[in-house]
């Protein structure tokens, strides 16, 4: 009846949360990573009282190379299943001006999430199975003025997770690549943001859970933000370049 | 931002803020005119502030569960359907629920709720074992029906009005399963409801859907609901097969605003005279889901967007028992004749009321009807709120939106003890309400 567990990267965020309620509820160990993880105590005594699982705290933060390149080692148990929500949008006129900042922005969206994921990658394939869920950004699909140094590296992340199920699909290891669109959580706390574009947490978290148990490849939340980047993927540059959206 | 409470009327500006922790609240708190925010499902006013609403959503974490004992201890933006999805499964319900499932602890507490099973075991504050009350000052204090009981008291039914809840601890009730044992008994008129209503007391719920619009020898003519938790005995193989008929119903919504002529007179007395057809001639006994018998409105999510864009209004009263019937006819009379209908009338037989603080229920019947916010319906309601007042009854703060703060103060001593209790700690301005500036509080 025990089930495996799933680790969360990024375990403080609102959708890191829903997804480890959502695991939870359907019986799995939970395992959370994230920065000062003491702060998380509450969250784990709700998510082990409410869905009577055993729930794990664990240390990370993504641009400490030498936390992150010994992560997986460190671990007692090797989760079957992996997401990583981390992810940073920073303030895109700072990122346009000042290099430290961008360089936080890019190393925090793809550089430390990528080389997490390639270690889990590794591991799983040692074992012979696991998933592997990153979550990335619609973001990514197409540069835009208004957060691009984000968006590029969220780009770079959604290539990355495409390359790598390219390569360890047929080592039973599979890989969910999560493009949401907006989601109401505390990055996009105050934004106005339309009602119909928005996603909830527990509607990622939702979509997150299917899409392992489903084995799907690229999900988009809310579905109607796949319609919505065909579009803006296909206007032309010549004209796109003169939009603001 | 533009926040309403689930009437939908009024609507008005407010400051918004959602902390994540007990500093972030403390912070909310410490501004003039805050008042807390659960799910809204108060009708009226009530959790609007004055400047700034502080929306508990955030804080919603369980802390304990004791599995031999059914003590929760859980923070005050838990919701109801929460604790339900997670302790229904271990057998554990509710020992107090309103009509909808979709509301906080914190909200429960500060109307102090009643549900059918009034008549038996009392409102919310019987099942409550302690409350942090966090003031802005930035106090948490602990209290108890035994520790700082005076802020226990004038905060269950004090309408969010003596600080914000942070953390509660109730006790849940041990049930055998998830469903209901139902037996629907339709009846004549008022007078015929009451009786039984009466002869039914020791059922552990029961609840009447009133047909408003009767007239004459039909008035009030309704259909009593009795209800039990059905142990696993009485169980048939389907009902065995999901014991505590956890399985999710396809849920309807209504996804645009209804134009006000969707609700008119006639829709209405068509509504009724088929519900209480169809009810009629139901088997009088039949085993139902725990989300159908106590929240079936919960079944149509957004349904109070049928009323249209203008919003609605909830007039519910409680009348000592000596002066229901009277009171009551005069009350549907008054209705019939504005012939208002009203899309839900539910009549419910209270018990005993706490006599201590500010509580709504007393010893006697409530009634609760839906009206469109006409300016003809406001002046009804504000009609009904002064024959309520005749029969020495009281309006239920949760669903009031329109009551005057002279008809409130000459109606009960609950006014006048909430002022005091607020001017003596200096809570007047800083923890404030739409409702309880309209009601000077
Ligand atoms: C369909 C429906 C059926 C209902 N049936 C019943 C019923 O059968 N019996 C009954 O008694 N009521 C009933 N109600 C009313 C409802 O139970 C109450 O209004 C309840 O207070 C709503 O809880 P909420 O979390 O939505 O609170 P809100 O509507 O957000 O707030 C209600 C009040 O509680 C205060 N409050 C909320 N959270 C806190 C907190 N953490 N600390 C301090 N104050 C707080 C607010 O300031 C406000 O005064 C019904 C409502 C609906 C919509
Ligand atoms: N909200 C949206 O509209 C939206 C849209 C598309 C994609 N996304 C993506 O969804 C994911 C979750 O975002 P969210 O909306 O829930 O916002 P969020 O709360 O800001 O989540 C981001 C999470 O990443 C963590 N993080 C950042 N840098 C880190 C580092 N160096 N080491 C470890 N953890 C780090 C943060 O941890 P701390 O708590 O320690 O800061 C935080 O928990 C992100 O990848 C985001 O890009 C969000």
């Amino acid at each position: 009846m025990s089930k495996n567990s799933v680790l969360i990267l990024g375990g403080a965020s609102d959708i890191g949360m829903a997804t480890a309620h959502r695991f939870a509820e359907s019986g799995h160990p939970i395992q959370l990573a994230a920065r000062n993880v003491s702060r998380l105590e509450a969250a784990k005594t709700d998510l082990s009282v409410r869905h009577n699982v055993a729930v794990e705290l664990l240390e990370l933060d993504v641009l400490d190379d030498a936390q992150c390149d010994g992560f997986v080692a460190s671990l007692e148990t090797l989760p079957e299943t992996v997401v990583c929500v981390i992810g940073f949008m920073g303030d895109q006129s700072e990122s346009e001006t000042n290099a430290p900042a961008a360089r936080t922005v890019m190393r925090s969206n793809y550089e430390g999430p990528a080389c997490l994921m390639a270690h889990f990658a590794n591991a799983f394939v040692a074992r012979g199975n696991g998933s592997l869920v990153g979550v990335s950004s619609v973001a990514g699909e197409r540069g835009r003025a208004s957060n691009y140094v984000y968006g590029s590296a969220k780009a770079g992340f959604t290539a990355f997770l495409s390359g790598l199920r390219n390569r360890v699909t047929k080592q039973n290891v599979h890989v969910v690549t999560v493009l949401p669109g907006f989601v109401n959580t505390r990055m996009t706390e105050g934004m106005d943001l339309p009602a119909k574009l928005l996603a909830q947490p527990s509607d990622v978290g939702n979509a997150i859970f299917n899409a392992v148990e489903k084995q799907k490849n690229v999900v988009y939340t809310l579905p109607i933000w796949r319609l919505v980047m065909f579009v803006i993927t296909h206007i032309p540059e010549f004209i796109f370049k003169k939009t603001s959206l | 931002m533009r926040l309403s409470g689930w009437g939908r009327f009024p609507v008005v500006d407010t400051d918004v803020s959602r902390p994540r922790d007990t500093l972030g609240m403390t912070e909310a708190l410490s501004r003039e005119g805050t008042i807390a925010h659960g799910m809204g499902r108060g009708y009226g006013d009530c959790a609007l502030g004055t400047e700034h609403t502080l929306i508990t959503q955030h804080l919603n974490h369980v802390i304990s569960f004791d599995d031999t004992t059914g003590v929760l201890v859980a923070e005050a933006g838990m919701t109801l359907a929460d604790v339900i999805k997670c302790f229904l499964p271990r057998g554990w319900f509710p020992a107090v629920t309103p009509g909808t499932k979709y509301v906080t602890l914190g909200g429960m507490i500060a109307a102090d709720v009643h549900g059918k099973n009034h008549h038996r075991d009392g409102s919310m504050a019987a099942c409550v074992l302690w409350i942090d009350v966090l003031t802005p000052d930035g106090h948490v204090h602990r209290c108890s029906p035994e520790h700082e009981q005076e802020l226990f008291n004038f905060t269950l039914g004090g309408m969010g009005l003596t600080g914000v809840i942070l953390r509660a601890s109730i006790r849940l009730q041990r049930v055998e399963s998830g469903w209901i044992d139902q037996t629907t008994v339709p009846a004549a008129n008022f007078r015929d409801a009451m009786a039984v209503f009466e002869r039914s007391a020791d059922h552990t719920y029961s609840v009447a859907w009133i047909d408003c619009l009767s007239r004459g020898a039909s008035l009030g003519r309704s259909l009593v609901m009795l209800g039990e938790h059905a142990p696993v005995s009485a169980l048939g193989p389907a009902e065995h097969a999901d014991r505590y008929a956890m399985t999710v119903r396809k849920k309807k919504s209504v996804p645009v605003d209804f134009p006000r002529f969707a609700l008119n007179k006639w829709s209405v007395t068509a509504f009724n005279t088929l519900y209480y057809h169809l009810g009629s001639r139901q088997p009088a006994q039949r085993l139902v889901p725990w989300d159908s018998y106590f929240y079936p409105l919960d079944a149509i999510l957004g349904w109070n967007k049928i009323y249209g864009r203008k919003g609605f209004v909830q007039f519910q009263c409680v009348l000592p028992l000596a002066e229901s019937e009277r009171g009551i006819n005069a009350l549907l009379d008054a209705i019939s004749n504005a012939g208002a209908g009203s899309f839900l009338a539910v009549l419910k037989r209270m018990g005993q009321g706490r006599n201590d603080g500010i509580a709504f229920p007393m010893e006697g019947y409530t009634l609760a009807l839906d009206f469109p916010a006409t300016p003809s319906n406001l002046k009804l309601v504000a009609r009904l709120n002064q024959l309520t007042a005749d029969h020495g009854g009281r309006i239920y703060l949760a669903k009031d939106a329109v009551m005057q703060a002279s008809q409130f103060h000459n109606m009960d001593a609950r006014s006048e003890r909430l002022r005091a209790f607020r001017a003596q700690r200096d809570l007047h301005n800083r923890v404030a309400s739409i409702q309880s500036r309209r009601l000077e509080l």
